[in-house]
């Protein structure tokens, strides 16, 4: 992956950029309906639209049962992860997924498998995915990623501090972690469905862009609620009145709950209409999502062949 | 077609093109449309070409309507008048239920209908407008089913004539017809002469429904022909467009004992506080932009917030109203872009500064779109401040505190909606309290149900109450008033009414009462006219009137004063986590003329209940009442009135009425005489289309307080949506 535009170098703790803000909940599920419904995608723009989606996708295991066997499939799969036919028909000669999303002690297998393909591999750390260990020891986990080869690291936050407000707190931890990711990207779990609240949503988000995060990222996936439009609406909102205050550029990662390729669809025209078009590449957006890609490759089939699609004739991640 | 690569390079949604061939089947098995009446299409003569107005292309031939045309639909809708009205209501909730059913399933050719005759966006016809106004008739066909519970003995008004505006024709429509048809009422609507097609092809869904031939009837035609319409043998006018047609029509209509609503024009203000989502307060304002909102914006996040808007307008897709991905398609009728573009030209020369988006999608080169915009630094001075349109452009003002912002909304000549962007709940509804408009959205904009009131106040609007409103009032045995005596202002001044109504401009306090207040007050003063009864029982039969009079005055006075302490505000669940409250509203100064031939009973029927819902009121009392006048104020002045809540004046009631109707701060006028001073009342009012109510030459013991107490308020709507 490239990295063309600068990091965001964080600022100092400000909370009147936060501390103001409230957010209102019904506007913001009715823009969050409105959104999506009269942004059509048909034939080739669609077929299109669902390309770009995979260019952004982390394609991500993250399980118990994980082995090197599984995460070697996985990242198979990353490099070519629509049929070759398909492919061709669609005029495309080359196409991986963004990354590959994986626990810290499958970075190594990872990064051995997608070795010569230029997909990063993104590691989870800091306590995945409840991050309620002592601070030294998730540090710690970041330092043994990145020295596994991880490009991106996860991390989530303290919850805690959210949910009390405790701002400063919630800004050292993620300025530390920001430090121990050195030159890999670091990307800020919210776990917004912790959270609960979009208002929490958006200071959490304005806290961890202030700390220096490159990314924030809705969710571990582990969360009872995942990835939803209105919360990643809120998200999308604290990353521009970010940029418009510093002019630092913030990525955008939806991540868990999203299964079919109208999600893909609407993840994207959602980046579009509040961020514009720069909102669209990997540097910049990534979709989290494992069984999506499938669900994206059937309707690219379809596309392509014309007939109704069936999974088993297409390769598993 | 580009290919794959290159719209990964582009990243553009691409056409999303609508078949509109149900539509287009419609109008080729239709056309040349005649108009509908008596249960089927007449053959069309005087056809005129029907143009789409996002092309200019002809869409079909349609009937140019003459005053024959009318008078012929007038009469099917009189033949069929007696039999709806007849059919219990429940039978006429079933044919609406039924209606209701068929829309459903011609939904998809009404929306591409709507779609072609305005050129809105197809997205917005099918989404929001068709099943909104679906949502009409199955509301009214519920309210039909109870019609015996909740107006008990009261009757339709007979034929109602319903004139359509261009814009969201088909919404207007429903909104109009399913109450007028539930009431049992037979109509004869005339859209307009740019937007017939929904009109007919609802008509022709009736019949295709099983409703009565001549139950509905179409004319098509000229703006003309609104006149026409209004001055035909109908029993109802109902309009919505703008305010001087309006106006037009209030003329015409005056003295003729037809009933009359009004839906008019005026811009809705968005108030915008420092602590509103301001996101929030950018879509609500984008939602609402075809209304050319009068945006009044905190001067702590002017800045932040223009910037925002600036930039969210720059995503609009604006062009071919038949792609799926148009926001906006035609938002102003061709007929009036011009005269839009000069009025905000105006608004330039005059020191706004305008600001258009580059729009991503470039307006398509033929048919008349029209460019959204911003127009900055609009200060109340300027002509674009509290113009009735301006096409999808918005204005926008700064102010610095709460009540500089109160007062920027209200001042306005119009009174329909208003919007309020606060995260401070005990701001907000403060705020929206003091706003003088029908509807007021809290963080929120454009909701609407059935249920919910949409009144207009000032000279947004006239009556348009629900059900009730196409309803006749109650009979009531008649009195005859004396003879209409005018005599010239010249010979008589002016100056006791107009002081009159000076002293109840400034005693507002007693409409921001509460309602136990008011009713104490009245209490009291019922207590006093109750110890003084045989007294003025004795006055009135020495001036030759009935002294049963005192005993039922002071009755009703203790009524007043119950109503006014249970009021008649409502608390709605219109959708899920939207909470509305309607709220009764007084008209602020009212003018009331009162009869002559029961001078304290009169007085007393009208004056007490006006009170009671927290009017102020300047009364023209009967001459023989002069006697008692000194011992009213007196009784007044005890029981606590406030000075100038009621001013009890004695004069030339023919002659001072007038001078209350052509007073721009009177804003309800009722008249208790004669047929012929009513005609004058209501025509001397359309200057600020003051709501009027004429209850000419009865007997006041009859009348239903319930019906006086009605016309004594207006309706207020206040939208809360929540959710944490």
């Amino acid at each position: 992956m490239t990295h063309p535009q600068t990091r965001n170098p964080g600022t100092a703790l400000t909370p009147s950029w936060l501390e103001d803000v409230a957010v209102n909940t019904p506007a913001a599920e009715e823009r969050a309906i409105k959104l999506t419904a009269n942004r059509p995608l048909k034939g080739t723009w669609q077929a299109a639209w669902l390309v770009n989606a995979i260019r952004c996708m982390d394609l991500t295991t993250l399980a118990g049962d994980d082995t090197e066997a599984r995460v070697a499939r996985l990242c198979a799969k990353a490099r070519r992860p629509i049929a070759e036919p398909i492919l061709c028909a669609l005029g495309l000669d080359h196409l991986t997924t963004g990354a590959v999303c994986v626990y810290p002690t499958m970075v190594r297998s990872a990064v051995r498998a997608l070795d010569g393909s230029g997909i990063p591999v993104a590691s989870v750390a800091t306590g995945f995915p409840s991050g309620l260990m002592p601070l030294a020891l998730r540090l710690q986990e970041i330092n043994y990623a990145v020295a596994e080869g991880a490009a991106e690291i996860d991390i989530v936050i303290t919850r805690a501090h959210v949910l009390r407000g405790e701002w400063a707190a919630l800004y050292d931890e993620i300025a530390a972690m920001r430090d121990a990711c050195g030159d890999a990207h670091m990307k800020a779990i919210l776990a917004t469905g912790d959270l609960q609240t979009l208002t929490n949503v958006y200071k959490a988000s304005m806290v961890a862009m202030q700390a220096g995060a490159d990314f924030i990222k809705t969710s571990t996936g582990k969360e009872a609620v995942n990835a939803t439009l209105p919360v990643s609406l809120t998200m999308v909102r604290a990353l521009r009145d970010y940029g418009d205050r510093t002019g630092a550029r913030v990525g955008f990662k939806p991540a868990g709950g999203m299964k079919t390729a109208q999600d893909a669809l609407n993840w994207q025209i959602l980046m579009k209409e509040e961020l514009g078009n720069d909102w669209l590449q990997p540097d910049l957006f990534r979709l989290g999502a494992s069984s999506m890609l499938g669900n994206i490759e059937l309707a690219l089939s379809q596309h392509v062949t014309g007939r109704l699609a069936a999974s088993h004739r297409h390769a598993i991640a | 077609m580009p290919s794959v690569t290159e719209i990964l390079e582009m990243m553009d949604y691409g056409a999303a093109p609508v078949s509109d061939r149900p539509a287009q089947d419609w109008l080729k098995a239709h056309s040349p449309l005649g108009h509908f009446i008596g249960g089927a299409f007449t053959e069309a003569a005087n056809g005129q070409a029907l143009p789409y107005p996002a092309t200019g292309k002809e869409l079909a031939q349609v009937a140019e309507g003459s005053a024959d045309d009318v008078t012929r639909a007038v009469a099917s809708a009189r033949a069929a008048a007696p039999g709806w009205a007849a059919l219990p209501p429940h039978e006429r909730a079933e044919h609406l239920t039924k209606l209701a059913a068929l829309l459903r399933k011609r939904q998809e050719v009404l929306a591409q209908l709507a779609t072609r005759e305005s050129g809105r966006a197809i997205h917005t016809t099918t989404a929001t407008d068709v099943p909104e106004a679906i949502a009409q008739f199955t509301h009214f066909a519920h309210r039909a089913e109870l019609l015996d519970e909740t107006f008990p003995g009261r009757a339709p008004h007979g034929i109602v004539g319903i004139i359509l505006p261009v814009q969201r024709a088909f919404v207007t429509l429903a909104a109009k017809v399913a109450p007028a048809l539930a009431a049992g009422n037979t109509l004869v609507l005339k859209p307009a002469a740019e937007a017939p097609l929904t009109a007919l092809a609802f008509a022709a869904i009736c019949a295709e429904a099983g409703l009565p031939a001549g139950v509905i009837n179409v004319v098509t035609g000229g703006a003309e022909l609104d006149q026409t319409l209004a001055e035909a043998e109908i029993e109802m006018l109902s309009f919505t467009g703008p305010t001087e047609a309006g106006r037009a029509l209030r003329i015409a209509t005056a003295g003729s004992g037809k009933a009359l609503a009004l839906a008019l024009g005026g811009r809705p203000p968005h108030l915008i506080f420092a602590d509103a989502d301001l996101d929030a307060a950018v879509e609500g304002v984008v939602t609402a932009l075809e209304s050319s909102p009068r945006l009044l914006v905190a001067e702590a996040v002017l800045e932040r917030f223009t910037q925002k808007l600036t930039r969210r307008l720059e995503t609009l897709r604006i062009g071919d109203p038949l792609d799926k991905g148009t926001d906006l398609g035609i938002t102003v009728p061709p007929s009036h872009l011009a005269e839009i573009r000069a009025r905000i030209a105006q608004g330039v020369e005059a020191g706004a500064e305008l600001v258009q988006p580059n729009l991503s999608v470039h307006l398509p080169k033929n048919g008349q779109f029209c460019r959204p915009g911003l127009l900055l630094h609009v200060f109340p001075a300027n002509p674009c401040f509290d113009a009735e349109t301006l096409g999808p452009t918005t204005t926008l003002t700064s102010f610095r505190t709460p009540a500089e912002a109160v007062e920027l909304a209200n001042n306005s000549r119009f009174g329909r909606a208003a919007a309020v962007w606060s995260e401070n709940i005990t701001l907000a509804t403060d705020i929206a309290a003091q706003i003088e408009t029908g509807t007021v959205w809290i963080n929120s904009s454009d909701l609407s149900a059935p249920g919910a009131p949409q009144e207009g106040l000032r000279e947004s609007g006239v009556s348009q109450a629900g059900l009730a409103a196409y309803l006749a009032p109650s009979t009531v045995p008649a009195l005859p008033e004396p003879p209409a005596v005018m005599i010239p202002e010249s010979v008589l001044g002016e100056s006791d009414v107009a002081k009159a109504v000076a002293q109840a401009e400034k005693a507002g306090g007693w409409s921001q009462k509460t309602g136990a207040d008011r009713a104490q007050v009245l209490r009291a003063f019922s207590a006093e006219l109750a110890v003084q009864q045989a007294r003025i029982a004795e006055r009135l039969q020495s001036l030759g009137h009935d002294p049963q009079e005192a005993a039922q005055a002071i009755r009703l006075a203790y009524r007043c004063a119950a109503h006014a302490e249970t009021g008649a505000d409502e608390a709605l669940r219109p959708a899920p986590k939207t909470l509305a409250l309607a709220q009764s509203l007084p008209w602020g100064v009212l003018g009331v003329a009162c009869p002559v031939t029961q001078p304290l009973l009169g007085f007393a029927a009208l004056v007490l209940p006006a009170l009671a819902m927290g009017n102020r009121v300047v009364a023209i009392s009967a001459p023989s009442l002069a006697q008692i006048l000194p011992d009213l104020a007196q009784m007044l002045t005890k029981a606590g009135v406030p000075g100038g809540v009621l001013s009890l004046v004695n004069g030339p009631r023919d002659t001072w009425v007038q001078t209350l109707a052509r007073h721009d701060g009177v804003a309800a006028l009722w008249y208790a005489g004669n047929a012929e001073g009513a005609a004058l009342a209501e025509r001397q009012s359309a200057g600020n289309l003051k709501a009027t109510w004429c209850p000419t030459e009865r007997d006041w013991s009859a009348q239903p307080l319930s019906e006086t107490l009605a016309q004594a308020r207006q309706s207020k709507t206040i939208w809360l949506p929540y959710g944490a």
